[in-house]
């Protein structure tokens, strides 16, 4: 019973890729170029909004409970917006996982791209594939110290950049560089690069796939995106199988021209090309008659370039996997291959699987435009954009006055001496603008009402730039009028910003002795 | 689960654990190593946070841990930070005329809040936690000041309180309990001409009004907060403006008394506490 005696636990395979050139490979460099770029950058960009604002394009200030994005600036009151906006980036992956299967986790997942950024460096340092894995054999002397010490120290590097652009998204970018390299910043700054330099060391460094197959949930998800008609990387068995190589190759391709004079002799065309059948597939019926199967190679020569170059350490050809991340990296190195022995490319391709029959039936795959376009990706497409306009014309109507009224309510009302009923209500005004700005406050509801506010004789209030001020407003009716009788009556508070004339209300009530 | 059980699964490739229940078995797929590592460095963790940290009851109290961590201390420790910022603000209640401080300014905001805290401590048994006052005990909110509704008056009713013993500067009053002067047909008329001011109801009850009351009421009833009489001509009555009301306090006065603060409170908190007050709507 030796041979079922498998371990609960396995260690990690290392991965070695190769490197490899092609569309695909130029895309993504690309695409990590700029992804990292942004991140980088983004947060040196200035924006200038007044005096007493900052002026950094994208900064979430903590402390102050804002979040400013260029030109627009979020209050803590507002924050339905970055929920929207999370709501619109979920909605957005479900759209292109429907439509392209996992290109999140192909193209421009952190995850993905520092991977690919430090398996760069890792190339430069210590060589490509084969290099690599003769080092990994190899025993410890002073070259491979050197290399993997120079390697990790790169990394470090890295880290540090990495962990070190994500504080400036949180404070003035200069003021922190100073402040981070005279060692006079928070603690929390080092703290956050610290714990995010080694994330990404270890992340980016070490755990690589493992970070995939058994940390992300996101693979386990996806698949609830994808049908048949996703645009996913798979591998086109029917043209690849039977794979063979070296002399099996010969010995196959000699029986086939066998088997071809043969039938032509008999009258009969050259037999149409079969496969085996795809893992998950329909089986074939052999003996059907006119399924004749091809004794010939299929056009995959087993060369294993595609195994090589795989970040996650799988074969494509084995169908789809969860491991996969749609990198399409196996897609330019049998490209590659197929050049060389004077193939078409597209053994492994982007490839829709609700095609598979249409292909196997020697038909062309339906255009790339009927797969994207269908119900699925035009529902997400729909509910991405309705979220979108709806933050698109909540940002339009947003008052440029805020304010909101909170009645006191212990006690409901006051008498005063003279017999006039008081009711209170704290008011909280905000100043959007970079200057301090004076803002009237008036009451409208009957004709007997009166409007005081506490700490002034003035009906106006100075609010500072960017700030809330809390003011508590008393409204006074007279003894025996209507609303001091009354049990409750309408009243609406008008806000005026004396420096630009515009006008906001809100409504709430005044309660009298009634009732 | 048994050894024998164990098999190569040829379905899928993959062998069982052996763990069989009804028929149905389990796959054995492996786990990654560095998971099970990761496990195992939890337990550490957790076993050493208990060691480190306060963690394991005990019949009276709990383990310390050994760094001494404590939340109180914690606590302690951020009073003294917020008092020490807030040292300077303090220095400047404390130093500065009470009239004199601008509603608009951070000191009188740091005051409010410093105040409304105090408040809701020492004052709101009694005033309410809105400070709307209740039965014999005044409320704050409104104009109607027995002893005076400046920021200094404020200041020094809360510093010395009212009738009581322990301070000799406290508010003192005494209305005579007039049930022992008057008949009940006399209390009776003075009842009608109160509730009837600041007109009066004329005639016998006046006179007898002014004969007894006015010395302190006043001759219209307007009170004299100089002597804690209160106005009886306004809306506003502590104890009730209804006939049965007011002929018991005709009848046997009425005595309320409030501690002198300024012997529990520190000078800023009196002073925060008074400017609080004043500033809920009614201070003069």
């Amino acid at each position: 019973m030796s041979d079922t005696s498998q371990p609960l636990y396995a260690a990690r395979e290392p991965v070695f890729p190769r490197r490899v050139s092609g569309r695909f490979r130029t895309l993504k460099w690309w695409i990590l170029g700029i992804t990292l770029g942004i991140y980088y950058l983004t947060p040196w960009l200035r924006w200038d909004r007044g005096p007493n604002l900052p002026d950094q394009a994208v900064l979430v200030d903590l402390a102050g409970r804002r979040f400013y994005f260029f030109w627009i600036e979020i209050w803590p009151h507002e924050f339905y917006f970055v929920a929207g906006l999370l709501i619109m980036a979920g909605l957005g992956l479900f759209l292109f996982t429907s439509a392209l299967g996992r290109v999140w986790c192909g193209y421009t997942c952190p995850q993905t791209v520092w991977t690919d950024l430090y398996m760069l460096v890792e190339r430069w340092v210590e060589g490509d594939r084969n290099a690599r894995i003769r080092l990994h054999n190899a025993k410890l002397d002073a070259r491979k110290i050197r290399l993997r010490l120079t390697k990790w120290a790169l990394w470090l590097l890295i880290g540090l950049a990495t962990g070190g652009a994500w504080v400036f998204y949180f404070a003035d970018a200069p003021t922190l560089l100073r402040e981070l390299v005279t060692f006079s910043a928070h603690p929390v700054a080092y703290m956050t690069i610290a714990i995010l330099t080694a994330t990404t060391f270890i992340f980016g460094g070490f755990m690589r796939e493992q970070v995939c197959i058994y940390m992300c949930p996101w693979p386990r998800i996806q698949g609830a995106m994808m049908d048949p008609d996703t645009l996913t990387v798979g591998y086109r068995n029917w043209r690849g199988e039977p794979r063979a190589k070296g002399k099996r190759r010969r010995e196959m391709s000699a029986e086939a021209e066998r088997i071809a004079a043969e039938q032509a002799e008999a009258g009969r065309g050259r037999p149409a090309y079969r496969s085996t059948p795809y893992p998950g597939a329909a089986p074939l019926d052999l003996d059907a008659p006119d399924m004749q199967v091809q004794a010939g190679p299929g056009d995959c020569i087993d060369c294993m370039a595609c195994v090589n170059v795989c970040p996650m350490g799988i074969d494509i050809r084995n169908g789809q996997q969860m491991e996969c991340i749609t990198c399409a990296l196996c897609i330019d190195a049998c490209d590659e291959v197929m050049e060389k022995i004077g193939k078409p490319r597209g053994l492994i391709d982007y490839l829709a699987l609700s095609d598979e029959g249409r292909e196997r039936a020697g038909e062309k795959p339906r255009p790339v435009w009927r797969h994207v376009f269908r119900t699925r990706t035009l529902l997400y497409t729909a509910a991405w954009s309705l979220i979108g306009l709806i933050l698109v014309y909540g940002l339009f109507i947003r008052a440029e006055i805020d304010l909101t009224v909170a009645p006191v309510r212990n006690p409901t009302f006051v008498t005063l001496a003279d017999g006039s009923i008081r009711n209170t209500y704290d008011i909280r005004l905000r100043n959007k603008h970079g200057d301090d700005r004076p803002f009237r406050l008036s009451v409208k509801g009957h004709p007997t009402f009166r409007i005081e506010l506490e700490g002034t004789v003035f009906e106006t209030v100075d609010v500072n730039a960017n700030e809330t001020k809390l003011q508590r407003v008393y409204v006074i009716a007279p003894p025996n009028a209507e609303p001091s009788e009354a049990d409750i009556t309408a009243l609406r508070f008008w806000v005026e910003d004396l420096t630009n004339g515009e006008r906001a209300y809100k409504d709430s009530t005044f309660n009298g002795q009634g009732g | 689960m048994s050894e024998e059980d164990k098999r190569l699964d040829e379905e899928t490739g993959q062998y069982t654990t052996g763990h069989k229940y009804d028929g149905i078995e389990e796959l054995n797929t492996p786990l990654p190593r560095w998971w099970l590592w990761t496990f195992y460095a939890t337990i550490v963790w957790g076993v050493a946070y208990t060691i480190a940290y306060p963690a394991w009851p005990l019949v009276s109290g709990a383990t310390a841990g050994v760094l001494g961590y404590s939340t109180r201390a914690v606590v302690a420790e951020d009073i003294v930070e917020h008092e020490a910022k807030n040292a300077a603000l303090v220095e400047e209640l404390t130093g500065t005329e009470l009239a004199s401080i601008d509603p608009s300014s951070d000191l009188h905001r740091y005051a409010v809040a410093r105040g409304g805290a105090v408040f809701r401590a020492q004052c709101s048994q009694c005033h309410g936690s809105g400070a709307a006052g209740a039965v014999g005990y005044p409320n704050l909110l409104d104009n109607a000041w027995l002893w005076g509704g400046t920021v200094d008056e404020i200041a020094y009713t809360v510093q010395h309180g009212i009738r009581n013993e322990n301070d000799p500067d406290a508010r003192w009053s005494e209305m005579p309990a007039f049930g022992e002067i008057l008949t009940s047909e006399e209390i009776a008329m003075l009842v009608s001409h109160v509730q009837a001011l600041p007109a009066g109801a004329g005639g016998d009850a006046e006179t007898l009004f002014l004969d007894n009351c006015a010395s302190c009421h006043g001759d219209n009833g307007e009170g004299m907060p100089e002597l804690g009489a209160p106005n009886i001509s306004d809306a506003i009555w502590l104890y009730g403006g209804d006939e049965a009301a007011l002929t018991e306090t005709i009848t046997n006065a009425r005595f309320g008394v409030m501690p002198a603060w300024g012997q529990r409170l520190s000078d800023a908190d009196v002073r925060a506490v008074s400017i609080y007050v004043h500033a809920l709507g009614g201070g003069e």
